[in-house]
């Protein structure tokens, strides 16, 4: 060889990741989306504390007094109301519960709504408290909020696998399809590269990237959220590095014969659309009718989505995840091999 | 055909509504510079790249080096370089990272270094594919043609659309690689090119091949060396100027008239005789020693140029 040349897959996996490196849009769609979308979903569905049940109480003498055993309730807001205005306000659900009487109270409510009922029970609890009733028995709250079962935790590995699929397809597709547009897999064919090696470097070249979008986003979730990966971190490697693998024999296929980047676009979404959508992304797919769970199921990006949660969150052993990995790579096994046979080099 | 590098015999390639090639023998001796000379959509990109085994031709036999492409296509890759009429090399790499991509591709050959310096991009070695100039891109293509250190040179319109200083450079390129003993097949619709650069030309048109020679060899096969070209006011009939002895032959060009003849000498008197007798007055009239491009028009009726 000479100076300072390496061998031709190295040579192709670098100039793919200088490529790559040098496209700013390209670093931002790849990790800083990803981490935008995890920032702003996991900030809009944070645990918060449940929102206080407005109450109406009607003035007259007995209204302040109500009002503030009341508001020693975790659960009511009250407020003092004129009568018509409280009735409106109950009629048009800007109140729960209006409460009125004199010595005898009277709760208007509607006993449809659990939230009103739910005011009743607190309402008089607290009414019935402050005119001095005790309780019998002795008793404490406890509240659950499992690390695990909150809503980013169900999120960050949805994003991982979305992820993956994402750039898996794209960093594969677009590629492929803008070099053959530009005439460049055919200057490539016409010299002695070896056509499989150029479609390796491709892939070799992903796996760096791979690498770093996973590290980031789970970092991110870890430090910013808490998410912790409760499994083995050899394993959710194994596993991002499977769905990298199944997704860009897919986006291969996907751009073995399209002949413009317009085309090889519109295929790419119409694979990915039903993936997002199904596969448990945001949210899961156990709402789906149980018909179409098989075939939801058969997706690549549920398989890995299922997988990376288990890992990730009930620390499943590899054997619970098994399956989903030996399908992974048979997914990506026979879209390499299909996309390799019908490939249009020019 | 004895020696011949590159050989073919009826070529033919047919797309659902044009024969692009249409029955094409070719032979290219060891060391000469051919040229396939056409206008745009003569065939000639088809005929380069079947002979560069990148189209399947419908029909005909390729021969290069002795071998043909079903049989050695990897010996054959490693000892041919290319250059295709269009191609966008990456554009985020540099110069110097895109000859060392493509000498990567091939067992043997210069080191990159020494292949910029030759095709003068030494200054642009840091420099993106994308900011390249016309000529420096070509330039570039050119050098990750010559990076294999090959025998045969395929350059498919290699100057078009160049400024005459980075032409010049590029066939200076041509020169030197032959002077080591390559061999080069290029294709162009430029006369000059073709009369400056090649040993042998052929001239294409729809597929077919209408003459092959030597630049010298087709130019005598006008039998009219001589042009003259003249305007008058009013503007004289064609069957006036066919019918002077001295013409062989007359077409319009632009809004002047074309004569091929053989003497200027005779020629010319008859001619100013001849607007006189009509009543005109001459407005231009200039002569010139006939190039191909006037071969091709003799040939075809049109011109080069514009078809
Ligand atoms: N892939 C193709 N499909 C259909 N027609 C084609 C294709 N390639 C070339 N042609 C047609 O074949 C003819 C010859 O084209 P080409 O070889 O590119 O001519 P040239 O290089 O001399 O300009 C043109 O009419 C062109 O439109
Ligand atoms: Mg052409």
């Amino acid at each position: 060889m000479s100076k300072g040349v390496r061998p031709a897959i190295v040579e192709l996996t670098s100039a793919r990741t200088k490529e790559f490196i040098r496209e700013t849009e390209a670093i931002f769609w790849v990790f800083g989306f990803p981490l935008i979308l995890a920032l702003a979903l996991g900030f809009a569905f944070r645990e918060k504390a449940p929102d206080r049940i407005p109450v109406g109480v009607v003035s007259g003498p007995e209204a302040p007094q109500r009002l503030a055993a009341l508001q020693k309730s975790p659960v009511l807001a009250p407020r003092i109301v004129s009568e018509a205005e409280g009735r409106d306000a109950l009629r048009h659900g800007r109140v729960s519960l209006l409460i009125d009487g004199g010595d005898a109270v009277i709760y208007r409510f509607d006993p449809t709504r659990p939230d009103s009922r739910t005011a009743r029970q607190e309402a008089d609890d607290a009414l019935q408290t402050a005119a001095g009733r005790r309780n019998v028995i002795v008793a404490r709250e406890e509240f659950v909020h499992e690390q695990g079962a909150r809503y980013i935790d169900f999120l960050i590995p949805g994003l991982l696998g979305m992820n993956l699929m994402g750039t898996g397809m794209w960093g594969m597709g677009f590629t492929i399809a803008n070099a053959r547009m530009k005439k460049l897999l055919k200057r490539l064919v016409a010299t002695p590269m070896r056509k499989s090696q150029y479609l390796i470097a491709q892939f070799l070249s992903r796996l760096i990237f791979l690498t770093l979008e996973v590290i980031v986003l789970v970092a991110f979730g870890w430090i910013v959220f808490g998410v912790r990966v409760n499994g083995s971190l050899t394993l959710l490697a194994v596993l991002c590095l499977v769905g990298g693998y199944a997704f860009s024999g897919l986006g291969l296929l996907t751009a073995s014969r399209a002949r413009t980047l317009e085309g090889v676009s519109g295929l790419m979404n119409l694979i990915m659309m039903p993936m997002w959508l199904c596969s448990g992304v945001f949210f899961s797919y156990e709402r789906f009718p149980d018909k179409v769970k098989p075939l939801i199921r058969a997706l690549p990006l549920t398989m890995l989505n299922d997988a990376l949660r288990a890992v990730i969150n009930d620390a499943a052993p590899l054997t619970r995840v098994a399956p989903q990995i030996a399908l992974l790579a048979v997914w990506g096994l026979a879209t390499f091999a299909i996309g390799l046979k019908i490939f249009r080099w020019q | 055909m004895e020696n011949a590098v590159i050989s073919c015999r009826g070529l033919k390639k047919y797309y659902p509504d044009v024969k692009a090639v249409d029955g094409l023998d070719l032979s290219v001796a060891a060391n000469e510079c051919f040229g396939l000379l056409g206008p745009n959509g003569a065939g000639k990109t088809t005929t380069i790249e079947i002979l560069e085994g990148l189209t399947i031709p419908d029909g005909g036999d390729v021969e290069i080096l002795g071998m043909t492409w079903r049989s050695h296509e990897r010996d054959l890759r490693e000892r041919i370089g290319i250059s295709l009429q269009e191609t966008q090399l990456h554009e985020k790499l540099t110069v110097y990272e895109t000859v060392r991509l493509f000498r990567s591709f091939y067992r043997a050959g210069p080191d990159p270094e020494s292949v910029m310096h030759d095709l003068s991009l030494d200054e642009k070695r840091d420099s993106r594919v994308g900011k390249l100039s016309g000529g420096q891109k070509q330039r570039l293509a050119v050098a990750c043609a010559l990076v294999g250190d090959p025998d045969i040179l395929f350059l498919d319109e290699p100057t078009t659309g160049l400024d005459p200083q980075s032409r010049l450079q590029l066939w200076e390129v041509v020169a030197r690689f032959r002077k080591k003993g390559g061999t080069v097949l290029l294709t162009t619709h430029n006369m000059e090119e073709a009369e400056r650069l090649c040993d042998h030309i052929a001239i294409v048109d729809h597929g077919h091949l209408i003459a092959l020679g030597t630049p010298k060899e087709l130019i005598a096969k006008l039998e009219a060396p001589n042009i003259i070209e003249f305007t008058s006011e009013p503007p004289l009939p064609p069957e006036a100027i066919l019918a002077l002895p001295a013409c062989h032959g007359c077409s319009p060009h632009g809004n002047a008239w074309q004569l091929r003849v053989d003497s200027l000498a005779e020629a010319v008197p008859q001619l100013i005789d001849l607007v006189e007798k009509h009543g005109a007055k001459l407005v231009s009239l200039s002569t010139h020693a006939a190039t191909l491009e006037d071969l091709f028009v003799s040939l075809t009726g049109r011109e080069l140029r514009d078809v």
